[in-house]
């Protein structure tokens, strides 16, 4: 490895002041945010905050209609995620992280095959590609058997894993992924936070999309936060606290707004008898107003 | 690459066993259609064996069955592999067909070059499918049916109103009769072709970059497009091959009957669907093999030819053929649900 040529504080990628609008929809106005070598950025948001509106510019699926888009200081317009993929930018998406029915090393190298042979005899090398998925899975720490078994039947965080391990073999310099973590149980989740903290000790820029501050804040070195399209800023970790980020990130105010709801609820059936069920009401509206006051 | 150190994958062993069991069965799509063949040809071995289907002569007549359906069969296991059907191979033989005995009959164009127009113009055809799948991102399903229609359509209308007739006799066909139609003792060219063109899919399939793209493309397309495979490419790419496809079984039956029908074909592109999923391919793509297409066109031959020769009424033969697809898709999905079980 090199070490980098740049200046170690400009970012690897950077948005500056990006909107992008569908029709009379803004989907995001004005966002700024970038992720630095070694450095893990989250970006937190509700669903419809424009996460995935970012992510695909990002990632070069969408243009920007407004602001820049910069590459180590650099200003780029991707044509399309090959471009993007080009200049080491790569995504991990949620659910199409990888083709189930097909075997590990296969899925591996889609896409960029390494081949050997000249002419019509040009073909895919086989041995190459088990050996190398092998042994880069093992690096990440990824125990496969057998990297013939189908994806299929690795657990979801292991499938996320193997795409970050993909893309870290093909020189991702920065790597962004969509909700890792969001389809997975907690300790599946834990072994996903676990590869993005070694991606960032090796040295990748960390773009982590999610909507769950607890997967988060113990990543996290950076957070910028959207909500319906706008960004509410970045914040470095020291100036944030957990309780801070919880309550940014789920709209306090709308938190506490269901637990009176809820309480009233409880307050109705508990005129109309049936005990059981007002108490666990009112039990639920206590824990949202503890989570809504970031207890 | 000289392996330095011991691979590191090798370390968990002890779990081997489970997982192998798995990957083995999921491996292997061809593994029922190989397991069909060998029962088929007991049970004809067993009633027609004294009847003559053990002879030279009854295994010539179901290798040809067989290899005229497998030339079809085994590009469009590649297709479906890719996630996508084309219906419209039966025309295309038609169509190509015609075509030729049209330019060489009434034209009067050399036998090579009318064969070399059909071969353009059925390539053509496969593009154009291929074009209209992935831009409307309608099912090819109902594009391909459409062609079906269209292009039989086509060429019973302009065979008739040149010829006055549907059916073109009279082709000098001395000059290729050996290629397309030769014998080598009782045996087909065409079982040649047959063997050809599945030898080089299954080495396209599971040896080149592009046999992974073709898996990608039918397993999942979006996330394939994501990591770069071109999809689009690739799915045009096959629609081509299966339209050659078409217009090979066209130019080899011409030869062999020296005539042209534009009836000929009909119906076998269901027939290449049935044997390439009795081949062990998944008909929702991203799974399955070129080899399982040769086997499952040689249950078909067997069965056809098997059932003329025991003397049984030939109508039976499509009451089987429905049943076999009926179980080689209930082993299918049951194997393609085994692999979402193992996820933990």
């Amino acid at each position: 490895m090199t070490a980098p040529a740049t200046n170690g504080d400009l970012p690897l990628l950077e948005v500056d002041g990006i909107s992008k609008y569908f029709g009379t929809v803004i989907a995001l106005q004005d966002i700024s945010m970038g992720v630095r070598a070694g450095e893990v950025m989250c970006v937190l948001g509700d669903n419809g905050a424009g996460k995935s509106t970012l992510i695909k510019i990002l990632s070069g699926v969408h243009q920007p209609d407004e602001g820049h888009y910069l590459i180590e200081g650099e200003k780029v317009r991707f044509a399309s995620p090959r471009d993007a993929l080009a200049r080491g930018i790569a995504t991990v998406y949620q659910d199409l992280a990888m083709i189930p029915l097909l075997s590990i090393w296969r899925n591996f190298f889609l896409g960029s095959e390494p081949t050997k042979g000249w002419g019509p005899l040009k073909r895919f090398d086989v041995g190459f590609a088990q050996q190398t998925s092998r042994d880069e899975l093992w690096k990440m720490g990824i125990d496969v058997r057998d990297t013939a078994q189908p994806v299929g039947t690795l657990s979801g965080g292991e499938r996320q894993s193997v795409a970050i391990a993909r893309a870290v073999y093909f020189g991702a310099k920065v790597l962004i992924l969509d909700e890792p973590t969001s389809a997975l149980g907690v300790k599946q989740a834990g072994v996903v936070l676990r590869y993005i903290v070694q991606a960032r000790a090796r040295g990748l820029g960390v773009i982590f999309i999610t909507h769950n501050p607890h997967h988060a804040y113990p990543v996290g070195d950076r957070f910028t936060l959207l909500n319906r399209g706008r960004s509410y800023g970045t914040f470095a970790k020291v100036e944030l606290s957990r309780e801070e980020l919880v309550q940014m990130m789920a709209g306090g105010r709308e938190l506490e707004e269901l637990s009176h709801e809820l309480d009233e609820f409880a307050q109705a059936d508990a005129d109309g008898a049936s005990g059981a069920e007002a108490e666990a009401l009112q039990r639920a509206a206590q824990e949202l107003g503890d989570e809504a006051k970031g207890s | 690459m000289a392996v330095t150190d011991v691979a590191p994958g090798m370390r968990a062993d002890e779990r081997m066993r489970r997982a192998g069991l798995l990957r083995r069965l999921l491996n292997r799509p061809e593994l029922g259609a190989a397991g069909g063949v060998v029962i088929v040809w007991v049970i004809f071995a067993v009633i027609a064996g004294d009847r003559g289907f053990l002879g030279t002569s009854g295994t010539a007549s179901y290798l040809e069955v067989a290899s005229e359906l497998g030339i079809l069969a085994v590009p469009v296991s590649l297709l479906m592999i890719a996630g996508e059907f084309d219906l419209s191979i039966g025309s295309i033989v038609g169509a190509s067909g015609m075509a030729i005995a049209l330019l060489d009959v009434q034209y009067h164009w050399p036998l090579w070059a009318a064969i070399l127009a059909a071969v353009a113009f059925s390539l053509l055809i496969g593009f154009l499918n291929g074009l209209v799948v992935v831009k409307t991102r309608l099912p090819s399903f109902i594009v391909t049916l459409a062609s079906l229609f269209i292009f039989r359509g086509v060429t019973i209308a302009v065979t008739r109103r040149i010829t006055g007739r549907t059916e073109l006799g009279g082709i000098d066909i001395s000059s290729v009769r050996v290629l397309f139609a030769g014998h080598v003792d009782a045996y087909s060219a065409s079982i040649l072709w047959w063997l050809g063109i599945a030898v080089l899919a299954t080495w396209v399939l599971l040896r080149t970059r592009v046999g992974n793209w073709i898996f990608g493309s039918g397993g999942a397309a979006e996330a394939a497009r994501n990591i770069g495979v071109p999809v689009n490419r690739v799915k045009i790419g096959l629609f081509m091959t299966t339209a050659f496809a078409g217009c090979l079984l066209a130019i080899i039956d011409l030869v062999k009957f020296a005539s042209a029908d534009v009836l000929r074909g009909t119906q076998l592109e269901f027939q290449a669907i049935i044997a390439v999923v009795i081949g062990g391919t998944l008909l929702t793509g991203g799974y399955g093999s070129a080899v399982g297409a040769v086997f499952g066109a040689l249950i078909f031959g067997m069965v056809q030819q098997g059932i003329v020769i025991t003397g049984v009424d030939a109508d039976w033969f499509q009451v089987f053929l429905g049943g076999m697809l009926i179980l080689a898709v209930l082993v299918n999905s049951y194997i393609r649900r085994k692999a979402a079980e193992a996820r933990r």
